[in-house]
């Protein structure tokens, strides 16, 4: 276990401790969605386990290396923004997806547009954020987020790539 | 009024969900029998492939229980109210930091975040403000910042984090300005009364004599 994992563990041990001493129907409630949320992203979850065992065995790492690697450039970076765009994956499980690419040698900007995509911009939601607030918000949001997400990858890619 | 509730919170609600269970299944199904096939075809590249899928999957154990606890805590304790409250009418610069922090307090999953953005467009909310709140509520949420820092560490979290921020606030006056400049399809403000049975309906009604009434 790593000292974050401990870190974060412990923080939440401290939170739900405090939430427990304050009111208890109150955290009994907490659990509940927080069981209720498991539930609902263990499939998920166990998806990207397979997934990111099929990219780490399967996948050779040259083809990883031209699309979305490193020196991939412009082109790597739209193949990442398109993907995280389209694709629904939670974020949480995102960044362990994210890091098994890096480990096989995707390109930082790659991945950070791949993340800020996928979080930001969610096609799957569109429909109902345009009924509830209109085409014209919703177009206006999402495609400068889409903007917004390149500006973040490509500032990303040259300070840690 | 009770035709938009039900538009709002029942289809929302329930549609999307329902679909993603669907697809989660499907690529939970598809990748599984990859892995497994793939495995029995070429056995010492699927052993490679198994090592790596325990790792992650312990690493992921280590802390995703630990998140989901967190993100209900917060779904108890943090009252989705005070997003009414603060940032109605009449909410200044300041506003967009607050827009922020509301945004990434994880409190419910986005859909949840479309009927309340659309309650504070119909008060006379900032555009900005909403535009920010929403995208926050995406992209910022806490479990979600450590779930990076776990994986990604703290240089690619921090620097991503800071970078968000900065960017999006530009982004969301700009927003702002192109949402004013044409006058078709702009969600126009409700008259009070109006407002006041949708908060109503979505159960979030704010005190009327909130800091952010007053100012205005």
């Amino acid at each position: 276990m790593s000292i974050t994992a401990i870190v974060i563990n412990a923080f939440v041990v401290f939170c739900l401790t405090l939430s427990l001493i304050k009111d208890r129907e109150k955290t009994k409630a907490a659990l509940l969605i927080a069981w209720n949320a498991t539930k609902r992203l263990a499939p998920s979850v166990l998806a990207v386990v397979a997934v990111i065992g099929l990219i780490v065995g399967f996948i050779p790492p040259r083809w990883i290396a031209t699309s979305i690697g490193g020196d991939s450039g412009v082109i790597g970076l739209l193949i990442a923004a398109l993907l995280g765009s389209i694709l629904f994956i939670p974020a949480l499980i995102a960044f362990p997806l994210a890091k098994s690419l890096l480990d096989m040698g995707a390109g930082v900007m790659a991945m950070a547009a791949f993340i800020t995509t996928l979080t930001m911009i969610g096609f799957i939601f569109l429909p109902i954020e345009i009924k509830e607030l209109g085409k014209r918000f919703a177009f206006l949001r999402n495609g400068l987020s889409l903007v917004a997400a390149l500006i973040i990858a490509v500032v990303m890619g040259l300070v840690l790539g | 009024m009770s035709k938009n509730k039900e538009e709002g919170t029942g289809a929302a609600a329930k549609t999307p969900l329902r679909k993603r269970i669907k697809w989660d299944l499907v690529a939970l199904a598809a990748s599984a029998v990859a892995l497994y096939g793939l495995s029995l075809a070429f056995p010492d590249k699927g052993e490679r492939a198994m090592v790596a899928s325990w790792e992650f999957f312990k690493e992921m154990a280590f802390v995703l229980p630990a998140l989901m606890i967190l993100m209900g805590l917060f779904a108890v304790w943090v009252d989705r109210r005070i997003v009414v409250k603060y940032l109605g009418k009449g909410s200044g610069t300041g506003g967009l930091f607050l827009a922020i922090v509301l945004g990434a307090l994880p409190t419910g999953p986005l859909y949840i975040a479309f009927p309340l953005a659309a309650m504070l467009l119909k008060k006379g909310a900032r555009v900005a403000n909403v535009v920010l709140f929403l995208s926050a509520w995406a992209c910022i949420k806490l479990p979600q910042e450590l779930m990076e820092l776990q994986f990604l560490g703290w240089k690619f979290m921090l620097l991503r984090l800071g970078l968000t921020i900065a960017v999006l606030i530009p982004m969301a006056l700009l927003a702002e300005v192109l949402y004013h400049r044409g006058e078709r399809g702009r969600i126009e403000p409700f008259a009070e009364e109006e407002v006041e049975m949708v908060e109503e309906s979505l159960g979030i009604k704010a005190p009327r004599t909130g800091p952010a009434e007053t100012e205005a």
